[in-house]
């Protein structure tokens, strides 16, 4: 297992292998969302509490999902970048930050147009909604830090420890519904107790979640490419792919 | 159900559709934003390496 690894951990070998894969994790994420929105629309119920409202959980709670995520694994490869200083590693939690930061605040949108229909306020400063907002901070703070260093090692370096430090705050979000009194709802998912919802609505919920979880690699294994292709633009190999893609 | 009662979503129309646009905008965006920033950048790789290597190359 190991060699193979480490081969796709260069970068002039793991940019052709993730352009063969894009295309692929791009058709799978537009496949699975025109299913989940099915699914969410036209086969679960209407909630006999919020009615139709309710509906923006199918976007809502993946998003909420991927936001932290997206900032484990963000911080996994940081971690990586800063204990082995592999080059791939640093790439990829680069190329992360922006779509974590996306779901961040696709969470916290979506999350206020549903608290005030429901809750009667577009915002509450609760444990779950501030500590959210926290990890959208964290983002930018990551993204800002790595713009602001011309260095890009010693870029990678500062902004990795931001990174690890701050995945403290993964779990505050997850448990800030059990550890504090506060008024966005529980999970309706457990591990220990199973699913609270209806099966139907757990389905469209975990489709969209799949998908975006699609989405997100495509997009970041994307980005990792032109990560590559800008730090070994004076590589040979990086020469005879211009050659050939330029216009 | 009609179409009308569907995209009224029984009163909460704005909340649920300005969650769904919203947030497919946002990643229309970002799709978009990181295309274009592959071909700007082999666009700008190809003239760097194009110009060195010499005007072989034909069509577009």
């Amino acid at each position: 297992m190991a060699p193979n690894w480490f081969k796709y951990a260069s970068p002039a070998s793991f940019y052709p292998l993730a352009g063969r894969l894009v295309p692929w994790f791009g058709a799978a994420a537009a496949l699975l969302t025109v299913l989940g929105l099915y699914l969410g629309f036209f086969v679960a119920p209407t909630d006999y509490k919020q009615g139709e409202a309710y509906r923006i959980i199918f976007i809502h709670v993946p998003a909420a999902w991927m936001s932290m995520f997206i900032y484990l694994v963000m911080a996994f490869y940081a971690g990586l970048g800063l204990v082995f200083n592999t080059r791939l590693s640093a790439f990829m939690a680069r190329s992360l930050a922006p779509t974590g930061a996306l779901f961040t605040f696709i969470a916290l949108w979506t999350g206020a147009l549903w608290g005030k229909p429901m809750w009667g306020a577009w915002w509450v400063w609760d444990a779950r909604l501030t500590s959210e907002l926290i990890l959208l901070f964290l983002y930018l703070g990551y993204m800002s830090l790595q713009a602001a260093i011309e260095d890009p090692r010693r870029a990678a370096r500062a902004s990795g420890l931001l990174a690890l430090i701050g995945a403290v705050n993964v779990p505050i979000i997850y448990f800030s519904v059990q550890w504090w009194n506060t008024l966005h709802q529980g999970a309706s998912i457990s591990m220990s107790q199973g699913s609270t919802m209806a099966a139907t609505m757990l389905t469209a919920m975990l489709v969209m979640t799949l998908a975006f979880w699609m989405y997100t690699i495509a997009v970041v294994l994307t980005r990792v490419r032109c990560e590559i292709l800008e730090r070994e633009r004076h590589s040979e190999w990086v020469a005879e792919i211009a050659a050939r893609e330029a216009r | 159900m009609s179409l009308a009662e569907f995209f009224d979503m029984g009163g909460y129309a704005f909340y649920v559709w300005g969650s769904y646009l919203v947030t497919a905008v946002l990643m229309l965006i970002e799709v978009v934003g990181v295309i274009r920033r592959r071909r700007t950048l082999l666009d700008r790789l190809g003239r760097i390496h194009g110009a060195a290597q010499g005007a072989g190359r034909s069509g577009r």
